[in-house]
């Protein structure tokens, strides 16, 4: 076994080799613009660009042309946010999304607030998820969007999309769902979820970074999207910007790959996550999982150590990537907005360390990994003057 | 990120543990609060007849910057008078441990519990004097 072990697989995964196979000729013999259309040099490149729209739509049960590809993930839920807002503002100017979206879908709400526009942030119960009755009644007729993720960044838990997608046709509303955690992760169809806008990303699913992917639905109805980046007309006029050949073939066999293995790969994951996570409770007490069991990606989990903060805890375990909802992690000094919005309690929130298990993560690392925690966070603890005070019955 | 002294008093933190409470020649100071990720408990004892510090413990819940904070000022007040232990401030902190900005709050929590823990030596002198009085 090799250290450091990474076990941070929401922040980003390592090129699956097969990938990098498939990217290495467009970067030197075969490094044409597809926007050339009259040399064999761009034929090659769209015909390579075209196979990679082909593999990513067979992901998620779209057609080819309802792809366009992105520089990334945060593009791609601006795109289709501000894309979105701008096109439909005549209809209305009310979205509503959700508490603990990533920040990519947050940030561009609150920029167009500023811009006049209305935004709900449904909040989510201590299981991590939206109440869809609460959905319904934030509805006005002037909504033109709805944007719930599919699956938690922080977290891990699995909204319920089918149901809110079925919401957002009976209401005529588009729906949008950033898919950076779920899409390869966990079956998902654009029609099964009724998703009109779906955000992607290449090195969530071990493509490259610096490429994603929108979809955009063509058909039931025909999504129009105000172009914010323009200057050529690519990705039929709503991405303009000459195509990253490589980054796109690699997110296309990365997505094939998910496509080919998921089955397998999410069997494998669920399963070490669940030895993980039952290591952690045999040796452990005063831990708590943060967000549904149940309704969670199979290689995610998020645990508070009570009466530890999770970068000293992240210190301690110096030999394992991982990451904590600490406030220190960050300048900002506020722990995780999606735990507080949980109702963790702040508490709770600092103390949080999430594990996100990998195509190559090994029942071996999973095991070193649960010993190594309970080693330091029993050191820790016996330094925590808060763990003193619980064993004295003061209550906090 | 972290600096040689921090990780070393976070691998080797100096003087855990706790001194008796109630004891009238020990301080406590508890400061910080855990929604906002650091608590720290600085516990001195006096020598009645020197006046000196001649223990002081540390427990803290908080980052490593916090607990090599509270590490390292268990050594330095070990030998002090309460006047010299006053004298520490936290920029001296920042400084021995080269904190970041973003860190210098757990140096500063360090500093208001060596004051806490004082006040809190002082309050029980006291009380002690003037029960004394009274009887």
């Amino acid at each position: 076994m090799k250290l450091p072990i990474y076990m941070d697989h929401h922040a980003t995964t390592p090129v699956d080799p097969r990938v990098l196979e498939a990217m290495l000729p467009y970067f030197t013999g075969d490094f044409g613009n597809p926007a050339s259309r009259n040399h064999a040099f761009g034929w090659a490149a769209e015909k390579a660009v075209e196979r990679a729209r082909q593999q990513v739509a067979d992901l998620i049960g779209a057609t080819p042309k309802e792809i366009i590809f992105t520089s990334c993930a945060t593009e791609a839920n601006n795109l289709a946010l501000k894309g979105v807002a701008a096109m439909y503002a005549e209809k209305g100017n009310h979205i509503v999304t959700c508490a603990t979206e990533h920040k990519a879908v947050l940030d561009p709400c609150h920029q167009l607030e500023r811009q006049g526009f209305h935004v709900t942030y449904l909040p989510v119960a201590t299981d991590g998820l939206i109440d869809l009755a609460g959905l319904r009644a934030a509805l006005t007729p002037k909504t033109i969007l709805i944007s719930i993720m599919t699956a938690n960044n922080e977290i891990g838990v699995i909204q319920p999309v089918a149901e809110v997608g079925a919401i957002a046709k009976e209401r005529g509303i588009l729906f949008h769902t950033d898919g950076v955690q779920a899409v390869g992760k966990i079956p998902f169809d654009v029609n099964q979820v009724g998703a009109d806008l779906v955000s992607m990303s290449g090195h969530k699913i071990y493509g490259p970074k610096g490429v994603g992917a929108l979809y955009v639905r063509r058909r039931n109805p025909r999504v129009l999207l105000a172009e914010q980046i323009s200057g050529g007309g690519h990705e039929r006029g709503m991405r303009s910007g000459t195509l990253n050949v490589p980054g796109i073939v690699g997110l296309g066999k990365a997505a094939e790959l998910c496509r080919l293995d998921m089955a397998e790969e999410g069997a494998r994951l669920r399963r070490l996550r669940d030895r993980l996570n039952e290591k952690l409770h045999e040796n452990l007490d005063g831990i708590y999982v943060n967000g549904s069991m149940e309704r969670r990606l199979p290689h995610s989990l998020n645990v508070s150590f009570a009466y530890v903060e999770g970068e000293s805890l992240l210190m301690g375990i110096n030999d394992v990537a991982v990451s904590s909802g600490s406030a220190c992690t960050s300048a900002s000094l506020e722990p995780s907005y999606v735990l507080k919005a949980l109702g963790a309690g702040d508490e709770l929130a600092h103390s949080s360390i999430r594990f996100g298990l990998g195509r190559w993560t090994t029942e071996e690392e999973v095991d070193y990994v649960a010993d190594k925690i309970a080693a330091v966070v029993r050191r820790l603890r016996e330094m925590s003057p808060l763990y003193e005070l619980m064993k004295e019955g003061v209550e906090l | 990120m972290y600096s040689p002294k921090v990780l070393d008093h976070f691998q080797n933190p100096r003087n855990v543990g706790s001194l008796p409470k109630d004891d009238p020649h020990v301080g406590t100071g508890l400061v910080g609060a855990p929604e906002c990720g650091d608590v720290m408990k600085l516990q001195i004892r006096i020598n009645p007849e020197t006046g000196v510090i001649d223990e002081a413990t540390f427990k803290t819940f908080g980052c490593g910057s916090a607990i090599a904070s509270s590490s390292l000022v268990t050594e330095w007040l070990k030998g002090r008078t309460i006047d010299r232990a006053l004298a520490i401030t936290n920029g001296e902190i920042a400084d021995e441990l080269e904190l970041p900005p973003v860190k210098i709050h757990c140096s500063v929590l360090a500093e208001d519990a060596i004051k806490a823990a004082i006040a809190d030596y002082q309050r029980k002198r006291e009380a002690h004097a003037g029960g004394a009085a009274a009887r």
